[in-house]
């Protein structure tokens, strides 16, 4: 590991002017700041500010503090009763160890998985911008089918952005400049484009406040992680739904995808499809054929593609059964 | 290079309710500081990247993967290392019945799992869901199924999980039965 330069921040505003990297959990950065992948100068250590509480908002939503952790969110009772698909998401993602320091901020801005991002030897537009892409035509079973391009083709790993996506979760946040801003999770992170190093619309020393959730969705709430182990691993492919039923027709559908791209994935022209339809597995093969229709594959990981379909097909057969 | 960081740094971390005063290396992982500083070698390193819980400690009651943490964070906190759980002559329950159950072969990952077996019946005990709960609303019972997917962040190379798992229920039973 480099030698870095650490300080605490003592309150919100003047963490942003303290120009270091933010640590919160640690559980992300230290990883990769031990092989040097993260090369920081000086580290801003925001675990003592007051962020660490889950307040209601005044339209029946929910404030979370971005530094409440992946534990005691989904621990959370009014998370459990309201939001169970954020709940569940939390609960399905890394360890009891990890969940317990894991924090909201950095959950969210965790880095990509992709092997040749984590090893300097090889080439990563990611890491290194211009040395190329490892993974194309390398080892990619882990990588996206939808959204990549020519530069890169990692997936954000977050089990928890997934289900506050199809929440339409609203990051807030604080710049340096003291100004504050509120930006809808839909519009935080970026494809990977040309440039892949650059992952979200944060600007330097922006530092996440809270994240903010709207009035609960009524439905069933449901997170499906399919993955290579039962528990203490990765999603290879997942679904965040909260499905709603109105006379056995489907009346509302919010769906929202991990491991399938550079960003939770959600294509609401999916949703709009089931909307008045019945709950019928030809209704779902049509849903999967849009959300699908881009999809490419890139070898090893090829087998994402009819797995995405018979997950999503397997979680609305399972949200609208006996309604 | 402008590299050119101030390498130690003092700091006062409370261990087993002793408070130390360390001056070490900024970048010293509290996994560490403990092993390589305070001779407290119970904690073991398997992997020192989060991923199979031999390092795991308690902060504050909260188990923690002790190799993806800074010493100097943890300032102020009250750190629980395997030998503050109990030891020879006062062993806990849960290493008592990790003895009787024969809950290892080689016992690397032992320290971690006794550890992250007490911070993790803490938090059945505060009514914490489970992956495995089927039904996150209410509380989850300590079932098999349960243990298993609660303990899925501590790793044994020997494969002992079945004999781990008996003696989390036996220690379990005896720490109600106790309380
Ligand atoms: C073995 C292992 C398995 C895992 N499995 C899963 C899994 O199955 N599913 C899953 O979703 N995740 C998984 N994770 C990842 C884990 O969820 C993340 O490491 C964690 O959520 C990161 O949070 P943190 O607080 O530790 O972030 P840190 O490591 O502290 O920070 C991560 C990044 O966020 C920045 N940052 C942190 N807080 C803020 C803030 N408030 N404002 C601005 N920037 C900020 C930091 O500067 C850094 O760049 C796993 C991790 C490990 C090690
Ligand atoms: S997929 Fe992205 S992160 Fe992985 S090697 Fe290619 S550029 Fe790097
Ligand atoms: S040594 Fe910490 S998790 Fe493996
Ligand atoms: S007893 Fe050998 S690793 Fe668990």
């Amino acid at each position: 590991m480099r030698p870095f330069d650490y300080a605490r921040a003592g309150n919100v505003a003047e963490a942003g002017q303290m120009a270091g990297r933010f640590i919160a959990g640690g559980t992300n950065l230290l990883d990769l700041m031990k092989l040097e992948v993260e090369t920081p100068d000086k580290l801003v250590d925001i675990t003592r500010l007051p962020l660490r509480g889950i307040e209601e908002t005044d339209d029946g939503g929910l404030r979370i503090g971005a530094l409440v952790s992946n534990a005691d969110l989904a621990a959370d009772p009014r998370i459990r009763r309201d939001y169970e698909v954020l709940s569940r998401a939390l609960l399905a993602g890394a360890s009891g160890q990890l969940r317990n320091k894991a924090t909201t901020g950095g959950n969210l801005l965790q880095r990509t998985r992709c092997s040749y991002f984590y090893e300097p030897s090889q080439p990563c537009n990611k890491r290194e911008p211009g040395s190329g892409c490892g993974a194309i035509g390398g080892f990619n079973r882990i990588h996206a089918v939808l959204g990549t391009s020519d530069k890169c083709i990692a997936t954000h790993p977050s089990d928890m952005a997934v289900a506050m996506r199809a929440l339409d979760a609203v990051v807030e946040t604080q710049k340096v400049d003291g100004s504050t801003r509120a930006i809808a999770l839909g519009e935080f992170y970026r494809l990977p484009g040309d440039t892949p190093e650059i992952e979200n619309v944060l600007e330097q020393g922006e530092l996440i406040t809270a994240v903010r959730l709207p009035k609960p969705f009524a439905g069933q709430h449901r997170y499906r992680k399919v993955r290579d182990r039962a528990s203490y691993a990765f999603a290879l492919v997942s679904v965040a739904a909260v499905v709603r039923m109105d006379g056995g027709k489907i009346a509302e559908a919010r769906l929202a995808f991990g491991g399938l791209a550079h960003m939770p994935w959600r294509d609401e022209t999916v949703e709009k499809a089931l909307i008045g339809q019945e709950p019928a597995m030809a209704n779902f093969d049509k849903a999967a054929d849009i959300l699908l229709a881009e999809a490419k594959g890139q070898g090893e990981n090829d087998f994402k593609i009819p797995l995405a379909r018979r997950t999503l097909k397997a979680v609305l057969a399972d949200a609208t059964k006996g309604a | 290079m402008k590299r050119n960081r101030r390498a130690k740094r003092s700091m006062k971390l409370k261990i087993n309710g002793v408070e130390h005063e360390l001056d070490i290396d900024m970048r010293t992982s509290l996994l560490d500081a403990c092993r390589d500083h305070l001779g407290l070698t119970g904690s073991k390193k398997g992997c020192d990247h989060g991923q199979c819980g031999a390092c795991t400690m308690l902060v504050n009651g909260r188990r923690i993967n002790s190799c993806l943490t800074l010493a100097v964070m943890h300032e102020g906190d009250e750190i629980t290392t395997i030998e503050g759980i109990g030891e020879p002559g006062n062993l806990h329950p849960m290493q008592e019945a990790f003895l009787h159950h024969d809950g290892f072969q080689c016992g690397y990952c032992t320290p971690g799992q006794i550890v992250s077996a007490v911070g993790m019946l803490g938090e059945v005990a505060d009514g914490w869901p489970s992956h495995a709960s089927a039904d996150v609303k209410a509380g989850a019972a300590l079932s098999g199924d349960e243990i298993r997917e609660r303990m899925s962040g501590n790793l044994c190379r020997c494969s002992a999980y079945p004999n781990i798992v008996d003696a989390i229920e036996t220690a379990s039973a005896k720490m109600k039965e106790n309380a």
